[in-house]
């Protein structure tokens, strides 16, 4: 028996689905939609499984957005290999009239179906009371089950209704008589509306009693006084935001400090201990510390889901974009970009992942394409390695820190440059649908700690096997790109090195890293580098940034640990002091210094724009489902870099 | 007299008269926008936009552009 579950948003659906399938949930494909078919394991009594599928929450079977696509999609064709044999409708007890709408639709399709009336008890204090019985008269053979999903109220009878429900006996009457329209059959949608409203609008005569109306919102609309506030809303949003920060900075820095120090530690001590070899190495030096530069950032994504699922879950969430709708229009934007370009701060794979909360495809479009732009926390060992290098540490306009400055400064040029591209952008994508804003405010409420949980863990999980395999990859690939090269250089590059004088009056510690500098010189990386070097030249650099440039491309932080490798420097880890004194004394075959003012800020400037992260465009191009966005958008952030850095360099130099 | 919901301030109270047409009608109808539907405007975005509106069950928010194809009567209280 296939399953499906639908209903309108904030009706405590994913709570229904929580509670029904527990942890036993995966994420699958609908066949050519760019949407995520969420597919959980309900276990019942008797032990066997039955596939509930969570279709997204919509309030029509007709689509507003490509997202909702895929529900009508899949009822509107029998032979759709997901179309569901039960459908559990779950409807929000407080608001039967719009919840109804798309029941009578999923009903009128024949559908065998449960309404399950969930938070019934919102509904009471709402002064609504549903009385089952005559709703059950105009539903003759749909079984209502009332639940309270926030508490778990309710659910063992929703478990005993799908496990009994006998597909056999089921006849359907029909509210009207209704075949699904063509999506594109606008005016006969408006009348199918009419008429269901007006059948709707009887049944909820009879089937409720009321009191009045207006007392609803009261300890919303109080909150709402201040949330949305011309002022205190955006006083509020940005002390939501400071916290946001502390979380995936301050708080999120102590665990990754010790995942980075673990990993680092473990790779070396396995470097020692496993016997000499290439099947060894590739263990040590590529394997383990590729692993490592996944693990270390889920401090940050679970503390960062967790927070926004905190925000989502309390209903906050929708007021911010109420409030900053307006701000992100003229920019290309949504109300519901400002999340996934914050989440892109912390890292843009999961804030490219936020972006499917958008309906508007342009808007998510670009949404998506900026995002990258917001300085993630993988430019941090960067920025600041080479804001220690070059800018000194002096007071500007008398109380300035400078190299505070630069780096606030590398912040802002990403976001002006994200919110700029977007301005540009709006008038380059094309569509056809029209931009509109139709957004439920749902009342204030605890957020359920099950569902933060769940999302917490599906976001992490959505991380590691998707961002984390190619960043895993790209790692390996590179470690072997560093490691060989062709058999005569890197023989006669290591030989010239260990004949040198140099190297003879060298501790054996550093003998060792002046051969591996040797050999990454020498290396496919190596030669690579060189190749390359008359194009990074206008720019600044040698070609050791750029064999550095070319390693970081699994992730941006590994650019630090690179230029530590070539230029044979050992690695503390934290301060950098021993490479940033090498680096300062490193110089040009004509005697000037490689990193000076104009060279470094160049640099910088480029790590603001360039798409250095092969997992991000592989995540674009999951959601775009298609190679031309993560190509395209390769191309102008690399663009951007290079004509960014150009600037940079000479008008600095 | 026959106003759009766009020129509605906060505060008031009024009853759907009809939609105008466009592609975004029978979004709005799906919504509960329906003639002869009562809503109050309840509050607008800092900048005047997007509004949001009481529907008599639950809250919803609607920019300008789409409160501008809705065409309400005022309620005398």
């Amino acid at each position: 028996m296939k399953i499906a579950l639908l209903g309108n948003p904030n009706t405590g659906k994913s709570s229904v689905f929580n509670l029904l399938t527990g942890m036993r949930q995966h994420v699958g494909n609908f066949p050519g939609v760019t949407v995520d078919k969420k597919v959980g394991d309900f276990k019942t009594s008797k032990g066997e499984i039955l596939q509930i599928i969570d279709f997204p929450g919509t309030y029509s079977l007709y689509p507003r957005s490509k997202d909702e696509n895929v529900v009508y999609d899949v009822l509107s064709n029998q032979s759709n290999k997901d179309f569901p044999d039960l459908a559990i409708v779950v409807a929000d007890a407080a608001n039967l009239e719009r919840n109804l709408f798309i029941f009578t639709q999923i009903h009128d399709l024949k559908i065998p179906s449960i309404l399950v009336l969930n938070m019934s008890d919102v509904a009471n204090r709402k002064g609504k009371k549903i009385n089952i019985e005559a709703l059950q008269k105009h539903f003759p053979d749909t079984k209502i089950v009332e639940t309270n999903a926030r508490v778990g109220l309710g659910i063992d009878r929703l478990k005993e209704t799908i496990e009994n429900y006998n597909l056999n006996c089921f006849e359907s009457n029909v509210t009207i008589d209704f075949k699904l329209l063509p999506i594109d059959d606008l005016e006969n949608q408006s009348k199918e509306a009419e008429i269901r409203y007006e059948t709707i609008a009887e049944i909820v005569n009879e089937a409720t009693s009321r009191k009045e109306l207006d007392t609803n919102f009261s300890k919303s609309s109080k909150l709402d006084k201040i949330l949305v506030h011309p002022i205190l809303g955006y006083l509020f949003f940005g002390l939501v935001l400071m916290i946001l920060f502390q979380l995936i900075y301050v708080f999120a820095a102590v665990p990754m400090d010790l995942i980075d120090g673990s990993f680092s530690t473990f790779s070396s001590w396995l470097q020692k201990s496993l016997p000499e070899g290439l099947f060894f190495d590739l263990i040590s030096q590529g394997i383990v510390p590729g692993i490592g530069g996944v693990i270390v950032f889920i401090p940050q994504i679970a503390l960062l889901f967790f927070f926004i699922s905190l925000l989502e879950e309390s209903g906050y969430l929708a007021r911010v974009v109420f409030i900053m709708d307006r701000l992100m229009r003229p920019l290309g934007l949504n109300g519901k970009s400002v999340v996934p370009l914050l989440s892109s701060v912390a890292c843009a794979i999961p804030g490219i992942m936020a972006t499917r909360t958008i309906s508007s495809w342009k808007e998510r479009l670009i949404t998506i394409f900026v995002a990258p732009l917001m300085s993630c926390s993988a430019r941090i060992p960067v920025y600041t390695l080479l804001i220690a290098l070059v800018i000194p540490a002096k007071t500007v306009f008398g109380f300035v820190n400078l190299q505070g400055l630069v780096l606030f400064g590398l912040y802002a040029l990403g976001l002006i440059s994200a919110l700029a591209i977007a301005t540009i952008l709006k008038f380059f994508i094309a569509t056809k649908e029209k931009s509109f804003l139709l957004l439920e405010l749902p009342s204030y409420k605890s957020p359920r700690w099950g569902n933060v949980g769940i999302t917490v863990f599906e976001k992490v999980k959505v991380f590691i096997f998707d961002a984390g395999k190619v960043i895993l990859a790209v790692s390996i690939l590179l470690w072997g790109l560093a490691t060989f090269g062709p058999a005569d250089a890197m023989k006669n590059g290591v030989k010239q090195v260990e004949n040198s004088i140099q190297f003879k009056n060298s501790s054996p510690q550093a003998q060792d890293q002046m051969i591996a500098s040797a050999k990454l010189q020498n290396s496919f990386i190596g030669h690579f580098g060189q190749a390359i070097e008359p194009i990074i030249a206008p720019i600044g650099y040698d070609w050791k940034i750029g064999v550095s440039l070319i390693t970081s491309f699994a992730a941006r932080e590994v650019f630090v640990g690179s230029l530590s490798t070539i230029y044979s420097v050992h690695d503390n880890g934290d301060s950098n002091v021993p490479l940033i004194q090498h680096l300062r004394s490193e110089k040009r075959m004509d005697g000037t210094k490689v990193y000076t003012v104009a060279s470094g800020v160049s640099l910088m400037v480029f790590y603001v724009y360039a798409m250095q992260c092969m997992a991000t465009m592989a995540v674009v191009k999951r959601e775009t489902k298609s190679w031309k966005w993560p190509i395209i958008q390769m191309v102008v952030m690399g663009i951007l870099a290079y004509v960014g850095a150009f600037i940079a360099y000479t008008s600095l130099s | 007299m026959n106003v759009l919901l766009s020129n509605i301030k906060p505060g008031n109270t009024v009853t759907v008269v009809d939609l105008l047409e466009s592609s975004l009608k029978p979004k709005l109808m799906e919504m509960g926008l329906i003639a002869g539907k009562k809503l109050k405007v309840l509050f607008k975005a800092p900048f005047g936009d997007p509004i949001a509106i009481d529907l008599g069950g639950y809250v919803l928010s609607l920019r300008l552009d789409e409160a501008g194809l809705i065409n309400v009567n005022e309620v005398k209280d």
